[in-house]
């Protein structure tokens, strides 16, 4: 159960020294995307701040999310975070099962009633649907989230599934899979998407709530500016060759092997917000397009029916109509490409550096 | 397009480093702030791990800093190595877990990092720390 100690306190128990808990504050403000400005803020807010309970709910999912969260480098920012919130229920970690999980489920939520965090990772069978689909101890996974909910503060769809529906979600959707906030509409919702998310931009979105004990400022999407603020596309160290207009053909080309932009290869880099170009993934090593592969756009809703990984945004296809209908209804930006279509600003797009529509990029290649 | 059975094995290394650029702008970057500190005495602070480097724009960028004459580690969740570059002012503070791997990476721009100050709190504990040492010894009045 969630402990009435201070985070502050709880490190000093562990032996954290002050400068320990300045370099934490140091990290967690580089995680939370924050200027490292902030990190005296942080400091004298987690100093105060109380663990959270946190209930993590596993629905249609592949697992993916929690492995992305615990198979981190290790120990880490995000395993003190970890440490740090009372993570009284995760249907994949705990070692209780049965009644003994469902029971302490509903003892932290009681305990905790009107202050603790939902996590929830994976879609569900939406109502209409067969509830079979997915079930735990018995109990649909619709039922489960609205009890689990009722008393919540906020809840974290983590995960593309959680937040937009994701594979389960696919055509032809056989269970009827919808996302979170599909079902829940009087609760504040955090989506934390990408197949998996990154982990540091799951903890950091804990972090920030356990910080500042306040929701995050979030796109149309429900999603934290602070990591999906900007596009795939603007923070890319390629991005300059696709100013210029130089762009990888093939896998093995010269321009792949220079390092050009990938693009052409299909790359959704542009209508993807997300912050791998700059967190990167294991423990910051590198990330899809550094090694050479477009961006899958796996943050977006409905990225799986948006058109092939390896057709690019701009080369007409069979379902190149469906791919930006989609894009457009979502409100997603290719790149600023689709979001220039005053005759204005596409007269002047080149010289002013603009943002361009896909025909002039056509016409400039 | 190419398929993967098309995808050559061999590992292929660029005889010449890419240069992507993205090191500059941090560089203009800290000459502004050591400006800012020199004029105003605010200092400032730079995180690295929030610039979409390319391969290699890091090194280059702390090769073009150079290491100056001051170096110090600081143990505490990890080490923390914290280096002056080069250029007097300008530090490097690179952050690491217990496990040796990365969790941060900053600039400092300031006379001196702020990490390396002893801390308040700790300067308000000091008097008790040292009594408790010296009641080990014997007691603050006793002789040697």
């Amino acid at each position: 159960m969630a402990t009435q100690k201070t985070l502050g306190e709880s490190l000093r128990e562990h032996g954290v020294t002050r400068r320990g808990f300045l370099k934490f504050c140091a990290a967690t403000a580089s995680m939370m995307a924050l200027p490292p400005t902030m990190t005296s803020a942080i400091a004298a807010a987690l100093d105060k701040a109380r663990r959270p309970s946190v209930i993590w709910l596993s629905f249609q999912e592949c697992t993916g999310c929690t492995e992305s969260l615990t198979r981190s480098h290790s120990p880490t920012v995000e395993n003190l975070i970890l440490d740090i919130i009372s993570l009284d229920y995760h249907h994949t970690l705990q070692a209780a099962s049965g009644d003994a999980a469902e029971e302490a489920r509903l003892a932290a939520m009681k305990e905790n009633w009107g202050s603790y965090l939902v996590v929830v990772d994976g879609s569900l069978p939406g109502p209409g649907s067969n509830m079979g689909y997915s079930t735990i101890a018995g109990h649909s996974n619709l039922d489960i989230l609205k009890e689990t909910v009722e008393g919540a503060a906020a809840v974290v769809a983590v995960g593309t599934c959680a937040a937009f529906g994701g594979l389960p979600r696919a055509y032809p959707n056989p269970t009827g899979a919808v996302a979170v906030q599909d079902i829940i509409t009087n609760k504040p919702i955090i989506n934390v998407s990408g197949c998996p998310p990154i982990p540091t931009v799951i903890t950091g979105v804990l972090a920030q709530y356990l910080t500042f004990g306040t929701l995050p400022e979030m796109d149309d999407y429900k999603r934290p500016l602070a990591f999906f603020g900007q596009s795939i596309h603007d923070r890319c160290y390629r991005r300059p060759f696709y100013d210029k207009g130089l762009f990888a053909e093939t896998f093995d080309d010269e321009g792949a092997k220079a390092g050009w932009c990938l693009y052409r290869l299909g790359c959704k880099g542009p209508s993807t917000y997300n912050a791998c170009a700059t967190m990167r993934w294991n423990a910051g090593t590198s990330w899809p397009v550094e090694s050479g592969h477009p961006c899958l756009g796996c943050s977006e809703p409905d990225f799986w029916d948006a058109g092939g990984f390896y057709q690019a945004l701009s080369v007409p296809t069979a379902n190149a109509t469906h791919t930006l209908a989609v894009a457009g209804v979502a409100g997603a930006v290719v790149g600023g490409v689709a979001a220039a279509v005053a005759k204005k600003q596409q007269r002047h797009a080149v010289a002013d550096r603009e943002p361009v529509t896909i025909e002039q990029l056509e016409q400039r290649l | 397009m190419s398929g993967p059975e098309s995808i050559s094995l061999a590992v292929e290394v660029p005889k010449v480093a890419q240069e992507w650029g993205n090191s500059l702008p941090i560089l203009h970057e800290v000459r502004h702030a050591l400006e800012r500190l020199a004029t105003t005495g605010v200092p400032g602070i730079i995180d690295l791990g929030a610039i979409p480097f390319g391969p290699g724009d890091e090194a280059r960028l702390l090769a073009r800093l150079g290491r100056g004459e001051v170096e110090a580690v600081i143990h505490a969740l990890g080490e923390t190595r914290i280096w002056e570059s080069a250029v007097p002012a300008v530090w490097l503070i690179d952050h690491y877990n217990a496990e040796g791997e990365r969790i941060a990476l900053h600039i400092e721009i300031d006379r001196i990092p702020s990490l390396l100050l002893t801390q308040p709190e700790d300067l308000a504990e000091a008097t008790a720390r040292l009594d408790g040492i010296l009641d080990g010894e014997g007691g603050a009045g006793a002789s040697a």
